[in-house]
């Protein structure tokens, strides 16, 4: 498989007035396309900057990252915002679905910003998906009116609306109780097994316990990255769903 | 490669996004906006309410000035100040404009038309009814110079050559009366054919003047022109002679004044002030330190009348910029309060790949939408404010001259506009500006 992600010697520093934190030194990764990648260790080890500098939300210090053919250091804001808009999707810990919109309008939202017209035929897809994640009942519905649960599956079908080479999840089940963290965890697993390379981070054994590959931080550098050789594995693989999944997914790419 | 269609339509897209975008957020929060764009109302109410009535007033002074005649230049006789430093009381005062004057003033080239006129109150008899009018001697030019409209018989005429008839030549005991003296003798009957009694002279009604609206004079009061009953100033002078006395508490005091004003029409426009120079002139000559003439140049007034505009438009624009500067500064205000409470929502755009230029165009728009409706509402309230508010005065019977001014409304529509922009731009700028990480934590 080939690399989607590959950063070398990437080091964050934030410089504050006194200071200047170390939030990563020096760390290198590669990520191969399909991957399950769990980023775990304790609180202020950097996992979120790494993930934020992955997403192209920020820019590192130093050191190289280049996500699929693109060298991406160097590059300016709008640059960023468009490898954003083209090749990454994001899960947020607290969802972060606009209140004012509709489920559906929220799933469309980054298609508003990749340059192309949004038309029936990108709506019917939205509405797809949106079943797809199981609310085609609540096509209509503002965020205030779902479930943590929901809210997050609306954030699952917007991070795959644009067909992303890589979905970033940032405690994806972090402010869910258990039994719905493992439905979202099933859905992202079968997201994984359609093809998606998904790097989360979590505190939780648990929730890592699904990933194929865990890496584990301390100090902003990479202590352990370990091959999960038993990930848990969804009981009812539902080939329904990857191949729908695929299908709504590859008319995407046009 | 885009096609430059498709980048326009996709322009379209997004812009029309936005804009609906901005009307629900302005409908979430009704009150918030409605009280933000206040200041946009109240100056664009204040800008259509000012320039329609400030075009009505100028629209009835320039009305004015043109029945006035703008080739016009009106000579008038005025009582020269008391001369309390001789101690003799005059029991005559003799003053004015004289005949003479008048030969002199008609020497000009450029002069086209000319009325005399001598004027005196008087009551106007038929029988039993009587009104109390004013007497005018004057020639048949006085109907051409002031455009007079008949509704019934003829005005005075007469004929150049002296010795060919007319009512002027042959000193005929004729006149013509104005609307509300024949109202008030004739209510029952036309006035033309019937005989009046002036001062114990009989003249014979020749016409019947239309309905006159009063003209402020020179002196700044109101001419009732409809108590005017006309003769020919020949028939006046034989009848009357020059000699006219007033009774005042018991004493006799008397003025002699040959002619009361003179209407000199001039062939255009361009010679008018010359001519005016000239009369001034000549007058100055034969009176000397008298100063018991007024040269009156109506275009003169026409200048002033212009002038005043001006300054009125001035003010105007100070009033309608103050008023939109605090418009702007209150969208402001509250554009960057909504680009603080909405941090998340644009870290969350970003994330998702907006790039600067479509968070500044989703706010800018936003701001643009608020201060458009609020010029809207400013310019619904305005022109119906404009209708309604003479109306109302109307009722106490006060008049106030208004005419809606349509590039009032454009104007205020576009400096509405341009207020968004110009006060939307630093707060779209800002949410722009935000950076992704920090707008995402901000809650
Ligand atoms: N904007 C910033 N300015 C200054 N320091 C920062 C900033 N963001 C993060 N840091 C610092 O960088 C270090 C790593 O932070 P980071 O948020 O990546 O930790 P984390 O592993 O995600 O922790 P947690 O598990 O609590 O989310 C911390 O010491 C933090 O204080
Ligand atoms: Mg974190």
């Amino acid at each position: 498989m080939p690399p989607v992600v590959r950063i070398e010697h990437l080091t964050k520093h934030y410089f504050l007035e006194s200071v200047t934190v170390r939030a990563l030194c020096d760390v290198s990764l590669t990520v191969e396309q399909g991957e399950f990648v769990a980023l775990m260790g304790p609180s202020g080890s950097g996992k979120s900057t790494l993930l934020n500098l992955l997403g192209c939300l920020d820019r590192p210090t130093d050191g190289t990252y280049i996500l699929g053919d693109d060298d991406i250091s160097h590059m300016d804001d709008d640059r960023l915002s468009e490898v954003r808009s083209r090749y990454l999707g994001f899960i947020f810990q607290s969802y972060n679905l606009l209140p004012q919109y509709t489920v559906v309008e929220n799933i469309e939202v980054p298609l508003l910003y990749q340059g192309c017209r949004i038309t029936e035929k990108t709506r019917q897809r939205c509405i797809q998906l949106a079943e797809l994640v199981g609310l085609g009942e609540r096509l209509d519905h503002r965020p205030m009116q779902l479930s943590g649960g929901q809210q997050q599956r609306v954030a699952i079908a917007r991070a795959l609306v644009n067909d992303p080479h890589v979905i970033l999840a940032d405690e994806p089940t972090g402010n869910l109780d258990s039994r719905t963290s493992e439905e979202i965890m099933q859905m992202l697993i079968r997201l994984n097994e359609a093809g998606k390379t998904i790097i989360m981070v979590t505190h939780e054994n648990d929730i890592a316990a699904w990933a194929k590959r865990v890496i584990r931080m301390r100090d902003g550098q990479i202590e352990t990255d370990d091959r999960n050789t038993e990930p848990r594995i969804v009981q009812d693989v539902s080939s329904a769903f990857v191949s729908a999944l695929n299908s709504l997914l590859s008319e995407a790419i046009q | 490669m885009k096609t430059s269609l498709q980048r326009y339509l996709l322009l379209w897209d997004t812009s029309r996004r936005s804009f609906v975008l901005a009307l629900r957020s302005l409908w979430l929060h009704k009150l918030r906006s409605f009280l933000s764009v206040l200041g946009i109302i109240i100056g664009t109410v204040s800008v259509i309410m000012l320039m329609s009535f400030g075009e009505g007033s100028m629209r009835d002074a320039l009305d004015d000035i043109k029945r006035q005649g703008a080739t016009n230049v009106i000579v008038t006789s005025t009582k020269p100040p008391d001369d309390a430093s001789s101690g003799r009381r005059v029991m005559i005062l003799n003053y004015g404009l004289t005949y003479e004057d008048y030969e002199q003033l008609l020497l000009l080239d450029t002069i086209v038309g000319s009325v005399p006129m001598r004027m005196f109150r008087q009551e106007i008899r038929n029988l039993h009814r009587m009104h109390n009018g004013r007497v005018v001697g004057t020639t048949a030019a006085y109907e051409n110079v002031n455009r007079i409209e008949l509704v019934d018989g003829r005005f005075l005429n007469d004929s150049d050559e002296a010795d060919e008839p007319g009512d002027d030549n042959e000193m005929r005991n004729v006149c013509v009366l104005g609307a509300d003296v024949a109202e008030a003798l004739f209510p029952f009957q036309s006035a033309v054919g019937q005989t009046i009694v002036l001062n114990k002279h009989h003249f014979v009604v020749v016409g019947v003047l239309k309905e006159r609206s009063p003209l402020t004079n020179a002196g700044g009061v109101a001419d009732d022109y409809n108590s005017d009953v006309y003769i020919p100033l020949r028939t006046c002078r034989g009848r009357y002679g020059e000699r006219i006395f007033i009774r005042q508490s018991g004493s006799r005091t008397g003025e002699q004044v040959e002619l009361h004003q003179i209407t000199l029409t001039i062939s255009d426009m361009e010679k008018v002030r010359d001519a005016g120079e000239f009369a001034r002139a000549v007058l100055k000559r034969r009176h000397g330190f008298k100063k018991d003439w007024t040269v009156t140049v109506p275009l003169d007034r026409l200048e002033e009348a212009k002038r005043a505009k001006a300054r009125y438009m001035m003010l105007l624009a100070v009033i309608a910029g103050i008023s939109l500067v605090v418009g702007g500064i209150g969208i402001m205000n509250i554009m960057l309060a909504t680009v603080t409470e909405r941090t998340r929502e644009i870290g969350i755009r970003r994330a998702l790949g907006a790039k600067r230029w479509d968070i500044t165009q989703q706010f800018l728009i936003e701001a643009i939408v608020q201060t458009t409706v609020g010029g809207t509402l400013g310019t619904l309230f305005g022109v119906s404010l404009v209708f309604l508010f003479p109306w109302l005065l109307a009722l106490f019977r006060v008049t106030l001259p208004a005419q809606l001014n349509v590039e009032s409304i454009f104007l205020s529509m576009g400096a509405s506009l341009s207020v968004g922009v110009f006060f939307g731009l630093y707060p779209a700028f800002r949410a722009s500006r935000l950076d992704p990480i920090e707008a995402l934590r901000h809650d």
